[in-house]
């Protein structure tokens, strides 16, 4: 699968206050959390962003709090994936769960420039740079993450378990 | 092994693990809190789960909003309460013999040397401090350790923290994850443990270690330890039935690295916006007028730190300008707290002195910011926005040197005065 889109860039370490701040967090409804999407690094990110687009960043992506507010926000306001240099790591097990699709390259993260306009096909691995011209490969996920992607979140993963009888004390 | 390995191989139901397998362990608790336990609750039906694993075993905590700061909160809160209520989960907390999530678990001896659990909480690795192993999860992992009673772990590699040397006046246990984490960066221990040893360690009081092991996440660390000793143990004695599990890493542990900290060179520490990596010694903070001080949080709202900032404020007259905010981390503390006279000393000092809440600390209720308002603050982060408005700035410290600024009306430590 191939998506095209815009870039949105930022550095390192954009934490998930900055992603979605907590005053925020007395919902949990996606709309009402993406309309506050990178509000206080960003303000005008909610109007500029397309559905598609990518959020192109710098190191430690998603450092700070475990709220899963955060990959749902940005899932929600429409973008298609995360390229970073790397990722935190909560942040990186929140996306795979909830299926937001993130993308540890760290020349992509460095080459790419804001408003550029990317087309990302997940499966073969490639980012293309159709502003610059440039392409950079990503490895595709591998193992448990790679599980995680390929049935859609944790939420089925688990679901097919318990159906197999997993939790001795249901029913 | 490292002490780290050998929980995780234990809960995996293996003699040996190596860093960067990825294993499935059996969890001892899962924790979730206001924010996190809504969106997990949903998921959890959504796995068309019907009973949590283990309803002793879950603990659910409202904390963050709590007591309910408008409606919304309120709705999150009793969606909480309900599924607590439903499952039989007896260790809800919310009022009563409540307070915030990392204090309450470790004082009521819910959490114990040995264990291994989850938290859709990122601080939820202040239990390190007690020799077990504890991560923070997202919501969707809360809830699938909330029907399986499992979770899938990566085997983190260890950094091995060794603190030589001796602390100086008014340095304690925040003065040295502060400094570590100004030496390491904010991903310095990216998926990785920290595991804190040496003298200055064995000599330092549970609070203080409390205190190191929930910051390791502003390293970037999976989790942060403290292996069991003596200190530990005497602490841990009449808190729980359960019987604890005493581990210690082997002298051919591997280590990814050795970070070695010579104490006598580190002062008191503060913590610039809006990085926590941004520490400096006192003697190089300068002029930094404030408008607010945040004692409290699951970083220092434990007794000992509301001890430390008595022992400041006492006799003294917080600054005109300033608010200085004091939160108990428990009804239990606060209790104590008052008995101790140490409330007394700082109502008559001009604080304002709150019902345990995170409020606060993430900008959510109790004490949130105006554009341009500095505060300095006894909690772990300092991001933009995190205690209010964009333009807002937080400077993180210790219970001692927050208190100091707060009679000052500028950063300053008790020496100072």
């Amino acid at each position: 699968m191939a998506v095209t889109g815009k870039v949105h860039k930022y550095g390192d370490h954009i934490d998930t206050d900055a992603i979605i701040a907590a005053r925020y967090l007395n919902t949990s409804d996606p709309d009402e959390l993406a309309a506050h999407c990178m509000q206080d690094i960003d303000a005008e990110f909610v109007s500029r962003v397309s559905e598609g687009d990518f959020i192109v960043a710098g190191r430690n992506f998603g450092c700070g709090s475990s709220r899963e507010h955060a990959p749902l926000a940005i899932r929600t306001a429409g973008v298609s994936a995360v390229i970073a240099v790397n990722f935190a790591r909560i942040f990186y097990r929140n996306s795979l769960n909830i299926g937001l699709p993130i993308i540890e390259s760290p020349e992509a993260a460095e080459s790419i420039n804001a408003g550029d306009e990317l087309r990302v096909d997940f499966e073969a691995g490639s980012i293309e740079d159709l502003t610059t011209g440039e392409t950079f490969s990503f490895q595709p996920l591998e193992g448990i993450a790679a599980e995680l992607v390929e049935a859609g979140g944790l939420v089925p993963l688990v679901k097919r378990r318990l159906a197999q009888g997993a939790n001795s004390r249901r029913g | 092994m490292t002490i780290t390995e050998k929980l995780l191989a234990r809960a995996a139901g293996r003699d040996e693990v190596e860093p960067g397998e990825v294993i499935n362990c059996k969890l001892d608790l899962v924790l979730a809190n206001d924010i996190t336990a809504p969106i997990a609750i949903g998921e959890f039906a959504k796995m068309d789960a019907e009973r949590v694993f283990d309803p002793e075993k879950v603990m659910l905590v409202c904390d963050h909003y709590t007591p309910n700061k408008d409606i919304k909160s309120a709705e999150q809160t009793k969606l909480v309460r309900d599924f607590a209520r439903e499952q039989g989960i007896e260790h809800y907390y919310e009022a009563a013999g409540g307070g915030i999530e990392h204090i309450i678990l470790p004082d009521k001896g819910l959490v114990i040397p040995g264990d291994v659990m989850v938290g859709a909480d990122s601080h939820t690795c202040t239990y390190g401090a007690l020799g077990a192993f504890s991560t923070g999860v997202g919501s969707t992992d809360a809830a699938a350790a909330m029907a399986l009673g499992e979770c899938w772990f990566r085997v983190p590699e260890s950094i091995e923290v060794v603190f030589t040397g001796e602390l100086g006046p008014w340095v304690s246990g925040k003065d040295l994850i502060l400094y570590l984490i100004g030496q390491i960066g904010v991903d310095g221990a990216r998926y990785q443990t920290l595991e804190f040893k040496g003298p200055v360690i064995e000599s330092l009081p549970m609070a203080g270690r409390f205190t190191m092991c929930n910051m390791a996440i502003e390293a970037g660390a999976k989790s942060g330890i403290v292996a069991p000793d003596e200190t530990t143990m005497t602490w841990f004695e009449g808190r729980s039935d359960r019987k604890p599990s005493v581990l210690a890493s082997d002298d051919d542990a591997e280590y990814v690295r050795t970070v070695e900290i010579d104490c006598n060179r580190v002062e008191p520490q503060v913590s610039f916006p809006h990085l926590p990596e941004n520490a400096r010694g006192l003697s190089e903070v300068g002029e930094v007028i404030i408008d607010q001080a945040v004692i409290g949080a699951c970083t220092n709202g434990r007794l000992e730190d509301l001890r430390e900032a008595a022992k400041v404020i006492e006799g003294r007259t917080v600054a005109e300008s300033v608010r200085c905010i004091v939160l108990p981390g428990s009804q239990e503390i606060q209790l104590e707290a008052v008995r101790e006279g140490l409330v007394e000393s700082f109502l008559e000092a001009g604080c304002l002195v709150s019902t345990p809440t995170c409020g606060p600390c993430l900008g959510g209720h109790m004490g949130v910011l105006a554009a341009g308002e500095r505060a300095i603050a006894t909690t772990n982060r300092n991001f933009v926005g995190r205690m209010g408005h964009p333009e807002s700035e937080v400077y993180l410290a210790s219970p001692a040197v927050t208190a100091a600024s707060a009679i000052a009306g500028k950063i300053c430590g008790p020496d100072e005065l």
